[in-house]
């Protein structure tokens, strides 16, 4: 299943070698494959037409030539991120039919940087799950093994890149969406700072915690998208206005030849992302990693952030409070299904939309938001909730003012589950646990793979301070290099 | 859409028994705060670059981010902050270096993201006082509470199309303030004061039109009775659905009335929303849900915290447009005119703007106040016209005031002459000239209209040449009538006693 980068990619359209025309197509006949043949149910729109019609525009395009950092190089996008004259269904019912009038701006940045866009891919209805089962239109399938989940919310990008169709695709994170598919299917993913990248077409689902995140075949393919999607953009305000690094380029800091990889990089290792019930193949290819990067010259500190228990509950308070408001819009009034309630007037066609529109993960997180925000709940949940984040965010920032760089974790503490294995709400929350709180903290953070239990992939993730992902890059790109081929066994 | 009203309007039509007497109400005392919504006129949107314009074809002035469609980002509108700031310094209040916009969530066709974007606990501004004039000869200042910045939302048609109700998006997200007043109202005619002056103070401030017509202003009344005397607040209602300053004057009384019957028979006012009926001059309770709303407010994460330099709030302080009190008293002192002129003249900023153009332009401030009054708002009054779209332009009326002064056209003459002007805008040497208004005193054509008004009145003329002098008016009138105004009354005497040789 080795493929082809997105820096190659781009390079041989460069040269000539091929066209994007070509590339494309090879990239829609595979995602076809993927789907029709190997029923993995990656895509939930591809847009032939439209890619093809995009790459002959990039093959005509002389001037793009010599300055378009992706030329020709296919891309899909999670069906939450909206491209004019697509579907955007968010994997839900309650879309249906919805076509969008605008373009998000991370599709606009990879578009003008010589990408095209292929499709659109599967999620769990409105991001909101870890496996893809609750998508409207059926579960993707993990490439690597087929019998289980691929991972979520943002399985189906993390999919049509694992299988070959592209070599990088964006995702959405509010509590690891990127990261943990990433993880499941043998990839990179990076969930950046909350900031680093513009929200604007990204149906939002809890906005203080929503981000844009990329994944490539490698760690360089995800810094480059990265550093053409990054950087401030004037319809999103919380977007940041800072300067974006050379991300594919990003070096350790240790300056002077023969000097080893990662010399003067302090690497923490949070001790309550180990604990003692951790899978102890992945306990081990953790243990692997970070001797490697000690090889390379890192110190590994072992450290603390206390917080840590606290994640998951502030994180099921604050998403579903957001997201509860947020999804409010889906009222069958401008768009979207509508379902009328015979003699029921306006309450009974919200009802009736609302109820059949939307899914049982997503109903439950309305209903818990809307709990948590009401009048004499909202001191004790969502404020409380607010002040806990706070705690977690400064567990963070201690240890990165203490001198440490980045902080070595698993990305999950399990590998991919069999489908259907889930079904306890709560169990599935619990595989977002080392994820999560790197959302609720704000802090860029990534997934890669470092080996394999069982023949199913295992992520190590790499968190870094706010803002400082050429870091995070740095030390990524270091350990993908000192692991090799050992990455996936 | 709306519930079965299973209560019915007070007053009652006609046959139902009304307790309250006049020497009731009087033991009561009204307690009155009120929120007004005012519409900030900015080109653009609170949070998007649609056009705010008022009046255009339904959703026209539409986009994914006032029509919420998914994935689209709210971006604050600078200048309307800039408008609400001025606002809220005009009111003498403190602006907030930090606010915070807050999400208020309900359901309701008109409001496209099922919430509305507005401030809650962090609002834009606090702690201001509005001086409405005396209370028992005593000045009375009426605080404000706050003043915060929110969005509209669309409007639903109930009427339009017949079983469906049709919604125009074309206002949802037009930036508005809410200012909150203190419950220090006591009458009906005290609020109506305090919107009177607020009305004119933001007019004077530029920040809205603040049309009640055109639902650019709009007026809710928390209104509660207490036995006079006591401290304690009594049980408040809220009165929505008022269309003028006299309808929220009238729908006060008569809920007072209502709580004061109540209070009398010893019942409990209870919390709820009553909606005023101006055609039936009733208050009818709202469904009670709309009185029991949880709006679940929390900061909305699309928005970052509203930091305001304190160095952007001393600039507008400095640049605060004149405020109506300054005014009054530059008036008094520069032009020396009646209070009763004064206060006519400074009602609104545009017309105080005419005047003093004028009166700049013609040098005479009690003749250009006298013009202003009389003919220029007699104008507007006939054709409702603002007086921004008044076709006489305020160097064109002074023009008329130094012909008038110098003799050129008679006083008389001058009006007819401003009635052209207002019909068509034309200067007004030109029409003076046109219509022959110019003052005639070549004593040919003095004669020519005196033969023919003698021939036409040869009576009234033998009983002036036989000595009753009183006659003199008559003729000089039909002679004044047939020049159009135009004849040199002065001269005509003369020439008149000549001809009939008295």
């Amino acid at each position: 299943m080795r493929q082809h980068t997105a820096t190659s990619i781009a390079e041989s359209v460069r040269s000539g070698e091929a066209s994007a025309t070509d590339t494309v197509a090879r990239a829609l006949t595979r995602a076809r494959e993927i789907d029709e043949r190997d029923r993995l149910n990656a895509f939930l729109y591809r847009a032939d037409e439209q890619a093809l019609e995009f790459a002959a525009r990039v093959d005509a395009d002389s001037a793009a030539r010599d300055t378009a950092p992706l030329l020709g190089v296919p891309f899909a996008v999670k069906d939450n991120l909206n491209v004019i004259g697509l579907p955007t269904t968010c994997g839900s019912r309650i879309l249906e039919g919805y076509v969008s009038p605008y373009t998000a701006t991370v599709v606009d940045r990879l578009r003008g940087a010589g990408a095209v866009l292929i499709g659109k891919t599967n999620l769990d209805e409105f991001a909101m799950g870890s496996s893809t089962e609750n998508s409207a239109f059926g579960p993707s399938r993990n490439p690597i093994d087929p019998t289980v989940v691929p991972g979520g919310s943002s399985g189906g990008s993390a999919v049509a890149v694992a299988a070959g169709v592209v070599p990088i695709a964006l995702g959405s994170e509010t509590g690891g969406s990127v990261r943990q598919p990433a993880a499941f299917c043998g990839i990179v993913g990076v969930k950046p700072t909350y900031g680093r990248v513009s929200r604007f077409g990204l149906v939002a689902f809890g906005s203080s915690l929503d981000q844009v995140g990329v994944f490539g075949t490698n760690v360089t393919d995800a810094a480059l998208a990265l550093r053409v999607i990054a950087g401030r953009d004037d319809r999103d305000p919380t977007s940041a206005d800072l300067p974006v690094a050379d991300y594919p380029a990003a070096k350790p800091s240790a300056k002077g030849a023969g000097n080893p990889l990662l010399k003067g990089v302090v690497m923490g290792r949070p001790k309550e992302y180990f604990p003692a019930e951790l899978d102890a193949r992945t306990a081990e290819l953790c243990d692997r990693a970070l001797e490697r990067c000690r090889s390379l010259g890192a110190e590994v500190r072992d450290v603390s952030l206390p917080h840590t228990s606290l994640a998951i509950p502030v994180y099921y308070i604050v998403a579903p409070a957001e997201a509860s408001s947020n999804l409010a819009r889906f009222d069958g009034v401008r768009y979207g299904r509508r379902v009328k309630a015979e003699g029921e007037g306006l309450r009974g066609m919200y009802e009736a939309t609302r109820s059949e529109g939307f899914g049982p993960e997503v109903t439950r997180r309305i209903m818990l938001g809307t709990y948590v925000l009401s009048a004499g709940y909202y001191d004790a949940y969502y404020r409380k909730a607010m002040q806990v984040r706070t705690l977690i965010a400064d567990d963070f920032r201690k240890v990165f003012s203490g001198g440490v760089h980045v902080l070595f974790t698993p990305t999950t503490p399990t590998p991919a589950f069999p489908f259907g294995s889930r079904s306890d709400p709560y169990e599935m929350y619990l595989s977002d646990i080392f994820t999560c709180t790197a959302n609720l903290a704000g802090i860029p953070a990534l997934s890669l793979p470092i080996g394999r239990t069982r023949g199913l992939p295992v992520g190590g993730q790499l968190m870094a301070a706010h803002f400082d992902e050429e870091r995070m890059f740095a030390v990524a790109s270091a350990l993908e290099e000192s692991l090799g081929p050992d990455a996936h066994r | 859409m709306i519930d079965d009203m299973t209560h019915s309007g007070y007053p009652p039509k006609a046959g139902g028994s009304r307790r309250t007497t006049h020497a009731e109400s009087s033991d009561y005392e009204m307690v009155i705060g009120l929120e007004v919504h005012v519409q900030l006129k900015t080109r653009t949107k609170a949070f998007c670059s649609c056009s705010a314009s008022f009046g255009d074809p339904p959703n026209t002035n539409v986009c994914p981010v006032c029509l919420a469609l998914p994935g689209s980002l709210p971006v604050l509108n600078e200048h309307a902050v800039e408008l609400a700031i001025r606002a809220a310094l005009a009111l003498g209040c403190d602006v907030h270096e930090t606010s915070i916009f807050a999400r208020k969530n309900y359901f309701y066709p008109d409001l496209p993201k099922g919430y509305q974007i507005s401030q809650f606990d962090k609002p834009l501004a606090t702690g201001g006082k509005l001086a409405i004039g005396n209370r028992n000869g005593a000045p009375i200042a009426i605080g404000i509470t706050r003043v915060h910045m929110e969005e509209d939302a669309g409007k639903s048609l109930h009427d339009r199309f017949a079983g469906v109700t049709a919604i125009d998006l074309n206002r949802a997200g037009v930036p508005l303030i809410e200012i909150v007043s203190e419950p220090d109202l006591r009458s009906a005619a005290e609020a109506g004061a305090y919107l009177r002056m607020l009305k004119q103070i933001l007019e004077y401030m530029a920040v809205s039109d603040v049309s009640m017509e055109e639902g650019s202003l709009r007026v809710d009344a928390n209104v509660s009775a207490r036995p006079r005397g006591e401290k304690q607040l009594g049980q408040k209602t809220e009165v929505k659905n008022m269309n003028s300053f006299s309808g929220v004057e009238r729908a006060l009384e008569v809920e007072f009335a209502r709580q004061v019957a109540m209070l009398a028979a010893g019942e409990r006012v209870e919390q709820q929303t009553m909606l005023w009926d101006a055609g039936a001059g009733q208050v009818r309770p709202a469904r009670s849900k709309e009185a029991s709303h949880d709006y679940r407010y929390f900061p909305d994460p699309d928005l970052p915290p509203l930091i305001l330099e304190r160095k952007l709030i001393n600039r507008l302080r400095e640049n605060l447009p004149e405020l109506p009190s300054a005014r009054r008293t530059r008036f008094l002192k520069d032009y020396q005119l009646s209070d009763y002129d004064v206060d006519v003249l400074t009602a609104s900023p545009a017309i105080a703007e005419y005047f003093e153009s004028v009166s700049t332009q013609h040098g005479d401030a009690k003749a250009a106040a006298n013009w202003v009054m009389g003919e220029v708002l007699g104008a507007l009054k006939a054709t409702g016209e603002a007086i921004a779209r008044f076709p006489v332009r305020p160097q064109d009326l002074a023009t008329l005031l130094n012909l008038v002064r110098d003799g050129t056209v008679s006083h008389t003459a001058g009006k007819q002459v401003f009635a052209v002007m207002v019909r068509s805008g034309d200067s007004p040497g030109d029409i003076a000239k046109r219509e022959g208004l110019l003052k005639v005193s070549d004593d040919d054509a003095l004669r020519r209209w005196l033969d023919e008004v003698i021939a036409e009145n040869p009576k009234e003329a033998d009983r002036f040449r036989a000595g009753e002098k009183k006659l003199q008016g008559v003729l000089i009138g039909a002679v004044m009538k047939k020049s159009k105004g135009s004849a040199d009354p002065k001269r005509l005497a003369q020439l008149l006693a000549e001809r009939l040789g008295t």
